[in-house]
């Protein structure tokens, strides 16, 4: 038996690193906010930007009385600032009806058809969004699946932290979707750019002229993460 | 000078020759058949540029290393022989060095760009304006494909000319994914952000790459291993091989439509990349190799899980893989499709598997074995018929392998009776000044090449990195010769070629 029947109950075992919680335990904080290559870690109270963590762990293991991974899959939120756990909260991170988009709510739900696009990234989003419509996953038993043409999609779901020399494509992909259109950043890396934030040669610049309506963490996103994400955006 | 697999020595110590010595050296290597050059760049050192060029002697298990230096304010009007003109498998190396530097190389049939990266010599040459070849033709036609590809991949731009269905020439440009890796590398000073690059060169090749890392660190911080942990990487490499190789046979289904085939090798790669989670917590093996040590030894229930999902794993395998390959409609498909010669894939400097299918023996873990693989007496598979059928044979003849290799070692209870080495992030390393090491690993696509070069202070001043499919992208183009368009997308899923690796 290969089919997951309930893809939003899966206990996924340890030491699969979900969704952190942060104690209120004290700790030298300059120390763990330092300690982090991506600067996901916040100080005061301690905090986790899940946009930027590459989920290595590290931290945890460094401090384990003030940070733990749990196994909880679910890591999708529709605004920016609802990735960011905080110390003392166990907050479960999820779309907020509230802040999706009337549109998205009037003309999806029944089936949805995304264009990927790889812009910049290591191919490991990619491998996982593949495997998301593999006949484990299987999301396309919620109408979810991915398509050829941006023509005959309902919006894009970007991974990478968006190259210089994919700018271009990136935008005229956008484009050409019709609308009303989604925009789903997938993975740490087109989230905030991840490793690659400060590299010379990413240009991020179209993010700022578009709504970005699904934020989707990990590196990559575990496939369940993936399909999680996508039927809380969409579910009415 | 020769060095082994992952031994630091003085960058001084590299012989520096004039440009022809240089050359005349390099061609003696070059003309034999034991020898291939699995590195040559180019980078700043001080007032000067520095060229290394590194030979692997696949006989003597030796790396011979060779080097020439030139003023910086020299270098616009350097006009060098090229060693492609006779030795092809140099093209990508002189391409790189031209388009970092701006070097010529007099008698290279064509100094095309590799990747556009950020900090290329001709920054007005732009990623929207590669120099393609064209035939000038009114019975001709050309077909441009991507840089955004019909499915979930990565960005490639392939130009077909054809005559009909009929593909003369398939030309792949290359880029999109640059995202200035070796740049980074150099400007983050932490060795954990290091090593997690490491992990995100090629994200369907995080342990090769990031093994290949580790044994670059280790070298220069002069750590020595514990023969478990060496063991644990190597089962570690030999996983994800199984994994990719499993998916791959999958996919090479899928596009013959042989829907039985796609979807048992699609479920069958599931429980080994889950196992990987189960051992390391990432699907693909991101956060199993740390420098030094590991956070997650392979304890006695994860080997006895291990050995469970494989024997499971094994049975299914075995009846689907020899249901395919005796598929009528299979081997009508994948027979003669996409052919290479031994002399063709040794010309273009193939490695890894697309070296092996085509009957040449090149594989790193007998050629240079390093870390578990100095343990077990590994010989290559080759096969000799170069076509899809081979790929797609080679890989189950792979995955078998592996499945051997695996279950002799986890059930050798005495390697695991010592203590692994456990990570600790904030345990300073002492690194060699001055100092040059390069480090081969077979990943599963083939050769995995790192070098790191030190400054006076035990800092970082270059680093390098290949993946295998530098070489390779040269071999899906050849396939595509004189065959017809309808046939790329077999050829392309049997090289499962990386973008990211080849970008950085």
């Amino acid at each position: 038996m290969q089919y997951i029947p309930d893809v939003k109950g899966v206990n996924l075992p340890a030491p699969y690193r979900g969704r952190p919680v942060i104690s209120n335990a004290k700790v030298d904080e300059n120390k763990l906010a330092g300690m982090c290559p991506l600067k996901a870690i916040g100080k005061n109270p301690l905090s986790i930007d899940l946009g930027r963590c590459s989920f290595c762990g590290e931290c945890a293991f460094k401090c384990p009385e003030k940070i733990k991974f749990t196994q909880d899959y679910k890591l999708s939120a529709s605004r920016r600032e609802d990735l960011i756990i905080k110390a003392g909260e166990n907050k479960l991170l999820k779309v907020n009806p509230k802040y999706v988009r009337d549109e998205i709510k009037k003309v999806f739900g029944r089936s949805l058809k995304l264009r990927q696009i790889s812009a910049g990234g290591d191919n490991s989003a990619e491998l996982e969004l593949n495997a998301s419509s593999n006949a484990n996953f299987d999301m396309g038993r919620f109408g979810i699946e991915f398509v050829a043409s941006p023509r005959h999609a309902d919006g894009i779901v970007i991974t990478g932290p968006i190259s210089e020399n994919m700018a271009e494509a990136v935008k005229i992909c956008y484009d050409a979707v019709p609308e009303p259109k989604i925009v789903v950043l997938c993975g740490t890396d087109a989230i905030s750019g991840g490793l690659f934030e400060n590299s010379p040669a990413v240009n991020r610049k179209f993010l700022d002229s578009i709504k970005v309506d699904l934020f989707i963490c990990g590196n990559p996103p575990h496939p369940l993460t993936f399909v999680n994400g996508i039927l809380q955006l969409i579910e009415k | 000078m020769y060095v082994e697999n992952n031994q630091a020595i003085e960058t001084k110590k590299i012989p520096v020759l004039s440009y022809d010595e240089f050359y005349n050296e390099a061609a003696d290597f070059l003309s034999k058949d034991e020898v291939h050059c699995v590195n040559y760049f180019a980078f700043p050192y001080g007032e000067k540029l520095k060229f290394v060029c590194a030979f692997a002697d696949d006989k003597e298990h030796k790396i011979a290393l060779l080097s020439y230096e030139f003023e910086n304010k020299n270098i616009n009007d350097l006009n060098l022989k090229s060693l492609t003109e006779t030795f092809p498998a140099m093209h990508v190396f002189e391409r790189e060095i031209n388009e970092n530097f701006g070097i010529m190389f007099q008698g290279h049939p064509w100094l095309k760009p590799i990747r556009f990266p950020h900090n290329r010599y001709d920054k007005k040459l732009q990623v929207s304006q590669y120099p393609f070849y064209q035939i000038e033709s009114e019975q001709l036609h050309e077909v441009g494909v991507g840089p955004i590809h019909a499915g979930v991949i990565e960005p490639g731009h392939f130009r077909f000319i054809c005559n009909g269905e009929n593909v003369l020439s398939l030309e792949i440009q290359l880029g999109w994914q640059h995202r200035g890796l070796e740049t980074l590398f150099l400007k983050n000073e932490n060795w954990l952000g290091r090593n997690l690059l490491a992990e995100n060169i090629a994200g369907d090749t995080a342990i090769g790459h990031a093994a290949t890392f580790a044994n670059i660190v280790e070298s220069l911080a002069e750590i020595k291993i514990s023969k478990r942990l060496k063991i644990e990487r190597m089962v570690a490499l030999e996983l994800e091989r199984m994994a990719t190789n499993t998916g791959d046979m999958s996919a090479l289904c899928t596009d013959i439509a042989y829907q039985l085939g796609a979807a048992v090798f699609g479920i069958l790669r599931t429980p080994i990349v889950n196992f990987t989670q189960k051992w390391c917590g990432n699907r693909l093996g991101k956060g199993m190799i740390r420098i030094g040590g590991t956070h997650y030894p392979l304890t006695p229930e994860l080997r006895q899980e291990m050995r469970e999902v494989l024997k499971k794993y094994k049975k299914k395998f075995l009846e689907m893989a020899h249901k395919s390959y005796h598929l009528v409609s299979l081997q009508d498909r994948f027979d003669d499709i996409g052919t290479l010669t031994e002399k063709q894939v040794r010309l273009i400097g193939a490695v890894g598997m697309a070296a092996r299918m085509a009957g040449l023996p090149r594989d790193i873990r007998k050629s240079h074995p390093s870390g578990g693989y100095e343990f077990v007496n590994f010989e290559p598979i080759t096969l000799d018929s170069g076509d899809v059928f081979a790929r797609f044979l080679l890989r189950s003849k792979e995955v078998q392998k592996s499945l051997k290799l695996i279950d002799t070692i986890i059930s050798t209870d005495s390697i695991f009776a010592e203590t692994d080495d456990m990570f600790e992030v904030d345990k300073p390393l002492t690194i060699q000044k001055d100092s040059f090491v390069l480090s081969l690993t077979e990943g599963w696509r083939g050769e995995i090449c790192h070098v790191a070069i030190t400054g006076g202070k035990g800092n970082l001043l270059y680093y390098k990195i290949k993946d295998p499919s530098l070489h390779n992208w040269k071999a899906l183009e050849l396939s595509l010769r004189n065959l017809e368009i309808s046939d790329f997308p077999i050829n392309n899923k049997s090289y499962n070629l990386s973008y990211a690796g080849n970008d950085l």
